[in-house]
């Protein structure tokens, strides 16, 4: 899939690195006991160590820690047995301690790769260049007083896995699947709950273009804090092009951070280069480096679940099922099981479309996730087994998945209730056929005059007769039988 | 009843077990001197009654059995260490108003122990400083004077207002913290024993950072004894501190033998520095002689990175100071100086909330780490640093202390240095490289000058035997037989 820019002077291709904060999943901040709740009071889950007073000092949270080594092992990505956390020094309102926890030269994991599932299920690989713990900053909220500003220290200290992708990725497409599949990976381990629109997930694009052909990087801009895989998308787009114009302007691209405005679809300098931070790193004094054995590892790998991937291709050989059709169960693991159970012992791949084409559609109209649905997997094998069984109709089954969602009962209830029985008698069909062919002679004459397309005009008529519930099949042969001159 | 403030810590002790007089007796006697001496400017906060409320607890206590290691014994702390519900300054203006509502390890140990907080001692701002002239509180006098001089002298620094607190006798012991020399040179220049544990062996927890990865707390007492039961009772491992070593306190009180026989003592020839004090030197020479005289070994060593530990030093404490001391910023605690725009905030509540010499240290720490230069000095003063603690390893191998002068001159005038940045940090040249290296030290005083000032032997170990080192410091002691300001007709 290729995503080229069209300038006057040629076409551009344009290169893209991703980093993306994720909260990690913990009762307690990264180096303090407060709590982590999204949505509580401002200021309400702060200790005296999130809020930097005099004589406090950081102590690591052993499950941040562990959470970083789980997700690096989902990247398939190196362990460092020995980091290093560093302080990132900078002024602001938000940073209590004035500088910012983070890891610098020697990150908990270091390389590692994550496979972008692309439409018409193909496949890239992207590497990941590493995944640092920091500690999130607070909150400033600036619009509640004409000239004070409101700071909240919830956030302040919360563990944060930063993502480093290596440049890799070509197309905004591309940017938008690797942040759907970190996300699902994540969402796998339990480690992040990939959250944009609460901002447990946030990613720094950087973008720069170059002539198709060219080697080398240029100069990239970086754009900060996007919380949406469209915007992100969109983000990319608007800078890749804004770059080409420049170029082709002869202008110069200068580094510099940027902000998206989804409003305006444009991107701006957040702050000039004479702005820029000298951010001064060095060993936090405070803490000890980070070390562990392989036994740490290993035990943490051996509770690892199945990952996305490995699942896509176990749905492949098991099930048979399409490159595409396997990348979109396996997105959720909460659907890929739903998946497996509705599978089970049936034909998967009239299962995988059900899912995916009845149920998705269904529950995007409700608006409601795969864990709220109100036809559970049970229920959606049984209806299948009904059509299997000839018990009803593939299209009886849509009118009756359809109030299955609606009421959330058992098909064969709803079959028994309504009475949608599939017709596979011989008797009531023929007799269905018998009468409409009385009713209306002169159809009948044109068919048998030549006019073959009548027959589905007839098979409608003998299917509203029966209330739909002739078996279609029989319906069919009987009709030609009958219809025969 | 005689003077009870002439009793030292562990004679105080016992006679409170036994009964001779009360915890409220022993306070109010402290109390008084105290105020006696308040001219010295030793205390930034006294709490006298909050100390007579607590030595009425420990008489409780003792009465019902329940007396703890330090039941009822007065002392002063550092104002460096936080204590909840009392002003804690850090002799800055920029923590105007703090009042913590915590209580550091350290001092939270020795509540425990029953001890008794008559005040909060002055210091050097953010305890940077050799001489206690940086606090915003003014400096503190050295209860010593010259003969026939009545100039003030200054008490050493940056723990000064606690060893002049000791020596003067207004408290029994008290608090400090040595991240440079802060505990041993203020000690030597008061003729009392002050004593850096091993880094990692007190808590850092809830006493102001200056340069974490050298802070350490540690005892400022009138004998060795003393010191090594503060220290026991100071030390631990704390898990809220990861930089707290998980390791049990042995019984440093036991470890006062008074044998040192067959013990080998190094002497660096790296520390007879080029115009050397004579007298300085002399007496070193004398604490050679007494510990040969005691049954130990005297060899010679060298410690070759020497001369690189002070540069080294004013590296790596500065660097880790300008970040330290960046949550100061006016915006949720002490001093605030309103400004047009958040920057503007910081920048004048800074300037006005910082002295010189803090704001000195935060230059000098920024530019180290700035990019472009962070190589050049911060990563390379690392690397010196370690070359330095090497050093003693190597020495080590051969010895089982080593012993020095503690500071390259005794106490000062006021103002003598205060124009000279350089001159007055010539003062840690001997105790600097033992805290680049992590390493127990102790400051025992071995004679007087000429002038009648007290000077200073420092003895150091190997890391975690603070045992050793103490058993040494009480022959030295005893060899020196120090008179001590109370037999100098003050106090």
């Amino acid at each position: 899939m290729s995503f080229l820019i069209k300038g006057e002077t040629g076409d551009w291709e344009v290169v893209i690195g991703l980093e993306v904060h994720a909260q990690v999943i913990s009762n307690a901040k990264l180096f303090s006991g407060s709590p982590t709740d999204f949505g509580a009071e401002p200021n309400s889950q702060v200790s005296f160590v999130d809020a930097a007073m005099p004589g406090m000092l950081p102590v690591v949270n052993e499950v941040c820690v562990e959470q970083a080594v789980r997700t690096g092992l989902g990247l398939k990505a190196h362990i460092n047995k020995r980091s290093v956390f560093a302080r990132k020094n900078y002024f602001y309102a938000d940073l209590p301690q004035g500088y910012q926890i983070s890891q610098f030269e020697l990150p908990i994991v270091g390389e590692g790769t994550l496979v972008l599932d692309l439409p018409e299920g193909e496949t890239r690989e992207v590497g990941i260049e590493r995944l640092h713990l920091e500690q999130d900053a607070g909150k400033s909220i600036h619009d509640l007083h004409p000239s004070k500003s409101f700071i909240d220290l919830n956030r302040s200290g919360v563990a944060l896995m930063e993502v480093v992708s290596k440049p890799d990725m070509r197309s905004p497409e591309e940017a938008g699947a690797y942040l759907r599949k970190l996300r699902s990976i994540v969402r796998y381990l339990g480690t992040c709950d990939g959250n944009m629109d609460e901002g447990s997930m946030r990613c720094d694009a950087n973008v720069s273009v170059r002539p198709v052909g060219e080697d080398g990087l240029r100069t990239r801009c970086e754009i900060k804090n996007v919380n949406s895989v469209r915007f992100v998308m969109q983000a990319i787009e608007h800078e890749a092009r804004r770059h080409v114009d420049v170029y082709e302007s002869g202008g110069e691209i200068t580094q510099e951070t940027r902000l998206y405005d989804p409003s305006k679809g444009e991107t701006r300098p957040m702050r000039s280069k004479e702005m820029a931070h000298d951010y001064r790193y060095f060993p936090d004094p405070d803490l000890l480096p980070l070390v562990f054995d392989d036994a740490y590892v290993e035990q943490i790998r051996a509770t690892l679940p199945e990952l996305p991937d490995e699942k896509k291709e176990r749905f492949m050989t098991d099930f048979g099922l399409t490159p595409y059709d396997a990348s979109v169960l396996v997105v959720e693991r909460e659907t890929a099981n739903y998946f497996e159970d509705v599978a089970k012992g049936r034909d998967a791949k009239a299962a995988a479309n059900w899912v995916i084409s009845n149920l998705f559609g269904a529950l995007n109209k409700k608006g409601v996730s795969i864990t709220d649905s109100p036809v559970t997997a049970e229920n959606l094998g049984k209806l299948i087994d009904l059509i299997t069984d000839n018990t009803i109709s593939g299209r009886i089954a849509k009118d009756v998945f359809e109030i299955m969602v609606e009421e959330g009962k058992d098909p064969e209830t709803i079959v028994e209730e309504k009475g949608l029985k599939q017709i596979t008698d011989t008797g009531p069909i023929e007799a269905a056929i018998d009468q409409v062919m009385a009713d209306n002679p002169d159809k009948v004459s044109d068919y048998r005059g030549g006019k073959d397309k009548l027959i589905g005009w007839f098979v409608g008529q003998v299917m509203k007769q029966t209330g739909g519930k002739a078996n279609p099949g029989m319906l069919n042969e009987l009709l030609k039988k009958k219809l025969a001159p | 009843m005689s003077d009870l403030t002439k009793l030292d810590l562990a004679t105080a002790r016992d006679g409170l077990a036994k009964g001779d007089f009360s915890a409220v007796e022993l306070t109010q006697a402290y109390l008084k001197s105290m105020e006696v001496h308040r001219d010295l400017n030793a205390f930034i906060t006294e709490v006298p009654e909050l100390a007579i409320e607590r030595a009425k607890e420990a008489d409780h206590n003792r009465t019902h059995k329940q007396a703890g290691v330090l039941e009822g014994i007065p002392l002063g702390i550092k104002d460096l260490f936080c204590t909840e519900g009392i002003l804690t300054t850090a002799a800055s203006h920029i923590l105007d108003g703090f009042t913590p509502p915590y209580e550091s390890t350290v001092t939270a140990n020795l509540k425990a122990a029953g001890a008794i907080t008559i005040g909060k001692t002055n210091l050097d701002e953010f305890a940077m400083g050799s001489s206690n002239e940086t606090s915003y509180y003014g400096g503190v006098h050295n209860p010593w004077k010259k003969h026939g001089d009545p100039r003030p002298l200054v008490p050493g620094g940056s723990s000064g207002g606690s060893a002049a607190a000791v020596a003067a006798h207004m408290c029994a012991g008290a608090t400090g913290t040595d991240t440079g020399g802060s505990i041993r040179q203020p000690a030597a220049f008061c003729g009392i024993v002050g004593m850096k544990p091993t880094y990692g062996r007190c808590s850092r927890w809830g006493t102001i950072a200056f340069a974490s990865s050298l802070d350490q707390a540690g005892p400022m007492t009138r004998t060795v004894r003393d010191s090594a039961i503060l220290l026991s009772v100071m030390a631990g491992h704390d898990p809220k501190d990861s930089t707290s070593a998980d390791m049990p306190v042995p019984d440093f009180e036991a470890a006062l033998s008074g044998d040192i026989k067959g013990l080998r003592i190094g002497i660096p020839a790296e520390y007879r520095i080029d115009g050397l004090n004579a007298e300085i030197a002399a007496l070193w020479d004398q604490g050679i002689a007494w510990l040969k005289a005691a049954g130990a070994e005297v060899i010679d060593i060298a410690l070759p990175h020497t001369k690189y530990a002070l540069p080294t030093y004013y590296i790596v404490a500065p660097a880790e100071a300008s970040s330290n001391l960046a949550r100061y910023d006016g915006v949720r605690f002490g001093l605030r100086v309103e400004g047009e725009t958040l920057d503007d905030m910081y920048s004048k509540t800074r300037a006005a909330g910082f002295g010189d010499e803090v704001k000195r240290r935060i230059m000098i720490g920024t530019y180290a780490l700035s990019a472009g230069y962070y190589d050049a000095y911060y990563l390379k003063a690392q690397k010196v640093r370690q070359l330095i603690a090497q050093d003693f390893v190597a020495a080590f191998d051969g010895v089982d202390a080593i012993l020095t002068p503690t500071a390259p001159t005794s106490a000062f005038a006021l103002g003598e240095k205060s124009d000279d940045p350089i001159a007055m940090y010539l003062n840690d040249v001997f105790t600097v490289p033992a805290s680049l290296a992590g390493l127990p030290g102790i400051s025992v005083p071995a004679g007087l000058s000429s002038e009648g000032l007290p000077l200073g032997l420092q003895l150091l170990t190997k890391r975690w035997d603070e045992e050793t080192l103490f058993r040494v410091a009480g022959v030295l002691e005893d060899a020196a037989a120090f008179p001590g300001l109370a037999a100098n007709g003050e106090g």
